[in-house]
């Protein structure tokens, strides 16, 4: 491993470490080993989300809500990732989420099709009374085409009933 | 409109290259047989002619058609004790011996115009009445063209209904695993020979069609990150887009004039309904509900549509007037029915039927004054039936060894073929209208 290699290699981790530390806590920044432009990102102090959270905030990096089937109801389970991500829209009027819907093997492909855009629309429904705004907000629906698992047993059918909250615009 | 044609031909070239013949074939294998059918000896036709020998076995095509259909049982070529090439060389008692019903025997000679022609003549062995004397010409590519109409002259001419050898299938075949997956709509012989790619994409394809002149055929396809419906021309491959409005453009189906589309439409914010007149695009709503409303079919007279709908809480079947009106519930039995055909006379709506969990194929026939109902596959996830245009068989999809694979039953469910891809999932069947010469 020659030396830029391992310069280049540094300097990432700094860019991790002292990215980590500015958001997780309030603590002073480890000693840059390397001379790197640090990454742009807005400060977390006014309490509003920035494009980072997305990546670590644990209410936010669920992006899977799931359905029983044949049924396009939100899971209270999943009602509460609905306000972290109605807030991120609030917060960021520049994000645009795509809800793609899916559904499971079983029945048509042309009814699975209607079935995942229904539960599309009851995700943006709930995002739309939690505070996102529509503008913001597209589905699209997948129906089985583009399952997560192919088994054909309960727990890989639970997995393709969802809903995927997909960021095209942090 | 031309100019529009043209821009949208190039860019299927550009962006899907479709490509012929590229394609893994569909092998085909006999589940069941039937206890009840006729037997027939079809004679290997030798080649009696001063060129290069064609390498189409017409005998043994018509041979394979007329088992595959379940109506019939050929002698295996290993008991032919005599190959007669001519009704006159026929000893009759020999294949009344042999139990043999009827007798095809035939030859292959040049045809003045560097072609071949086709000579043979189906026998009743008990009568021993010549039925049928005819002749077929057609070149060397065109044989088994020739060898699945002449099924359907001596199919037609025993039976009295109309032989389905010589149509086509669209099917949708899909290898790979996540992002790596290819999709691809082709047709093949009905037999699975010659298969063809109409386009390919990395995104899926769903839903083929087929215009009633068999030329074209309908299709969904997610190619633009949305469902959206195109039109394509099989001979020329052009393509045109026809509905991609916001939400789901799905489930097309040729009205029997081929003048207008029936497809489903979520653009006015849930699935419903609509048929485009094809030639001025003007959209009409059939159905407005708030449930879901899809997989329109047209009846033969053109009158009316069957669709699925799930407006009284689960997946059934509907009919309504073309002209709109209030659509009639026509299902009733198990929890979950779908995804209509219906048989060329109207009498049979074939569709998948979910009872606690398993789908099948059930059958509809609404002829009788009360209406029968009969069960044409094992399940568990047995979808998409489509009639043969004769209505003798229907294909249909399931799953089996975890991968897509399809069937074709009988229509009395006596015998079942399973028609599989070396590699990938194969489904989305669609049976091609009677060709036309």
């Amino acid at each position: 491993m020659n030396n830029t290699v391992r310069l280049a290699l540094v300097a990432a981790c700094a860019i991790v470490l002292s990215a980590c530390a500015r958001q997780v806590r309030e603590e002073p920044q480890p000693a840059p080993v390397a001379q790197v432009a640090a990454p742009a990102a807005p400060a977390v102090a006014d309490g509003r989300f920035g494009p980072q959270d997305l990546d670590t905030n644990p209410c936010l990096m669920q992006r899977t809500v799931l359905f029983d089937f044949d049924m396009a109801t939100i899971r209270p389970e999943f009602q509460a990732i609905m306000a972290c991500h109605a807030r991120y829209l609030q917060d960021r009027p520049e994000a645009r989420v795509t809800l793609e819907g899916h559904a499971d093997e079983r029945g048509s492909r042309e009814y699975n099709l209607a079935l995942g855009e229904r539960r599309g629309n009851a995700v943006m429904g709930a995002l739309q009374a939690a505070g996102g705004s529509a503008g913001q907000l597209t589905v699209v629906s997948f129906g089985e085409e583009r399952p997560t698992c192919t088994a054909s047993t309960e727990s890989c059918w639970q997995q393709n009933r969802r809903v995927e909250i997909v960021y095209t615009a942090r | 409109m031309l100019r529009h044609l043209a821009t949208s031909a190039l860019l299927a070239l550009a962006l899907l290259l479709p490509l012929p013949s590229q394609a893994q074939a569909l092998e085909i294998d006999i589940v069941g047989g039937n206890a009840a059918a006729l037997p027939i000896t079809v004679v290997p036709m030798p080649y009696l002619g001063t060129q290069v020998a064609p390498d189409v076995d017409v005998a043994a095509i018509i041979a394979a058609n007329l088992n595959r259909s379940g109506q019939f049982r050929t002698l295996p070529l290993a008991n032919l004790v005599e190959r007669p090439v001519r009704g006159t060389d026929i000893q009759f008692p020999t294949w009344r011996v042999l139990r043999q019903d009827f007798i095809v025997v035939g030859r292959v000679l040049d045809a003045p115009d560097g072609g071949f022609r086709v000579e043979y003549e189906l026998f009743d062995v008990a009568k021993q009445e010549r039925l049928l004397g005819l002749a077929m010409t057609g070149r060397a590519r065109g044989l088994r063209d020739v060898a699945h109409q002449i099924s359907d002259q001596i199919y037609e001419r025993i039976l009295g209904v109309r032989g389905a050898f010589w149509t086509r299938i669209a099917y949708v075949t899909a290898t790979g695993r996540g992002d790596d997956m290819q999709f691809a709509l082709m047709v093949a012989d009905a037999d699975g020979a010659n298969p063809q790619t109409v386009v390919r994409s990395r995104e899926p394809l769903l839903s083929p069609a087929w215009s009633p002149d068999g030329r074209r055929l309908a299709y969904v396809s997610f190619e633009r990150g949305n469902s959206t419906i195109y039109i394509q021309e099989l001979a020329t491959g052009a393509r045109e887009l026809i509905a991609s409005f916001r939400g789901i453009n799905g489930a097309p189906s040729f009205s029997p004039d081929g003048t207008r589309l029936a497809m489903t439409l979520s653009r006015s914010g849930n699935p419903d309904i609509y048929v485009m007149d094809l030639a001025t695009r003007a959209l009409t709503p059939v159905t407005r509900h708030f449930g879901i409303d899809t997989e329109a079919v047209w009846t033969p007279d053109g009158q009316s549509l069957i669709f699925t709908s799930d407006r009284a809480g689960r997946p059934q079947l509907y009919q309504v007037p073309v002209s709109g009106g209030e659509p009639v519930r026509l299902t009733f039995e198990g929890d979950h029915n779908a995804k209509a055909s219906v048989s060329f006379d109207g009498k049979k709506i074939a569709m998948a039927q979910g009872r606690r969990n398993v789908y099948r194929i059930a059958v509809l026939d609404r002829s009788r004054a009360t209406p029968v109902w009969q069960t044409l596959s094992p399940g568990n996830l047995d979808e998409s039936p489509s009639f043969a245009p004769n209505a003798s068989m229907l294909l249909y999809a399931t799953k089996e060894g975890g991968r897509g694979v399809l069937y074709a039953v009988s229509a009395d469910a006596r015998v079942r073929q399973r028609l599989v891809l070396t590699d990938g999932d194969v489904r989305e069947p669609a049976w091609s209208p009677f060709r036309q010469r």
